[in-house]
């Protein structure tokens, strides 16, 4: 489990947030919400261990995630404002390096099931440059499919979907809660998931 | 590990070569700046002969600045770096199986281009036999050293310029013992001492260069 005591955070000169805590069990989902500019994804970015707080403890399963650092990774999953994919990849090259990057090794099959799923069927060879917006979201998305972490750290997963992928995003998300996963993440779209408390953290 | 570098390799190298134009503009660059000189001083033999070496290796060094920027900005831009840095392996692994790939498509191309050239000064086979060794020893040594300066100045505007003004000065031993080499050949001499102090420096910057590379990235993600 994730836990966090009396983070504190800055941009420059700005404070962005000071004395936050939470805890984050099992088969939770936490969305972060806020103001632009509030600090949303300096949080999950300090979550990530991108950015050093200035104060406070961030820990992961008693200890700290500085401490644990590889062994922490293995077991989160971030995607961030960013796709990390490369245009001169295709779908499927894209999302079987990226699983390969996290330490999943992924046969073609597996990969093509994901891809199916996140509804990008014939497209998977395609180079991603070819692709819309949207669909290169998905192709970020898939990895959510393929990897076993336990926490999922989401930085505006909604952004450039569809309703259909949205919805879509809804059921892989309550499939990892009830698996005893965790989610943290933040969105200005509203997300439902069927079964789960959704707690919300507001930064102000 | 060893699945890991093997990775970021192959992926380094299918992105190059989709990417043609960048590996062909390094050596282009290298093929002219050295073609430049023969017009530029006079097409004077024995003087040519002199030069050759310094000119093939002051030419390397400079081409290999031009496609130091792209090592990891690409990877910076689309999020691509974020992800590595989360990989639950070693980034300094990570980071060597990139320094090795960016040598393969800057690096080699050159040390293959080198003869030709040496030709055109009309080295002899025995030096031309060193420039070689000596290329290939010292250009991994140049991507590495760059590697550092890259991802120190990653995401910097004008990030370019500052790259080489840090990274040259870093080069110069590498410069130094290379050409040293082949005026040592030249000259009758034994170019033994040389060239293992160029294997020393490779040795060197084998160990720390991936680690100091991966603490500059982390520095720069913040």
């Amino acid at each position: 489990m994730l836990e966090v005591s009396n983070l504190a955070c800055s941009r420059g000169d700005h404070r962005l947030f000071s004395g936050l805590g939470f805890a984050l069990h099992p088969g939770q989902i936490m969305q972060v919400q806020g103001a632009n500019g509030s600090g949303k994804t300096s949080l999950l970015r300090t979550l990530c261990g991108f950015l050093t707080p200035d104060e406070g403890e961030i820990t992961w399963c008693g200890k700290s995630i500085r401490e644990l650092d590889e062994e922490y990774y293995a077991e989160m999953l971030y995607l961030g404002h960013l796709n990390a994919i490369k245009d001169e990849l295709s779908a499927l090259e894209n999302l079987r390096i990226s699983a390969g990057l996290s330490g999943v090794e992924l046969d073609e099959k597996e990969a093509m099931n994901a891809l199916r799923r996140m509804g990008l069927r014939r497209r998977e060879r395609l180079p991603t440059k070819v692709l819309s917006q949207g669909q290169r979201r998905r192709v970020a998305l898939a990895r959510l499919l393929v990897s076993d972490a336990k926490l999922w750290i989401l930085d505006e997963p909604l952004t450039a979907l569809d309703v259909g992928a949205v919805a879509l995003i809804q059921e892989l998300v309550a499939e990892h809660l009830a698996r005893h996963g965790m989610v943290i993440f933040t969105t200005h779209q509203p997300l439902e998931v069927a079964g789960a408390e959704m707690r919300s953290l507001l930064l102000s | 590990m060893l699945g890991l570098l093997a990775l970021v390799i192959r992926r380094d190298l299918v992105l190059a070569m989709r990417r043609r134009a960048d590996i062909l503009t390094t050596l282009i660059f290298f093929v002219m700046v050295v073609s430049l000189f023969p017009l530029g001083v006079g097409p004077e033999m024995e003087m040519l002969r002199r030069m050759a070496a310094g000119v093939l290796w002051v030419a390397a060094l400079l081409s290999s600045m031009l496609s130091l920027g792209r090592l990891f900005s690409a990877d910076y831009q689309d999020g691509t770096l974020e992800q590595m840095m989360l990989a639950p392996q070693s980034l300094s692994m990570l980071v060597l199986g990139k320094m090795t790939a960016h040598w393969m498509v800057s690096g080699l191309p050159l040390v293959l281009m080198a003869p030709v050239l040496g030709l055109q000064f009309d080295m002899p086979a025995q030096a031309l036999g060193i420039l070689i060794v000596g290329l290939l020893l010292g250009t991994p040594v140049l991507s590495m050293i760059g590697a550092i300066g890259a991802a120190l100045t990653l995401g910097l505007r004008g990030g370019g310029v500052l790259l080489s003004l840090l990274v040259l000065p870093l080069c110069i031993p590498v410069l130094i013992f290379g050409t040293g080499a082949v005026e040592a050949i030249t000259a009758g001499l034994s170019v033994a001492s040389h060239l293992s102090l160029l294997g020393a420096l490779l040795v060197l910057a084998l160990v720390f260069t991936p680690w100091v590379t991966a603490q500059a990235l982390r520095i720069s993600m913040e």
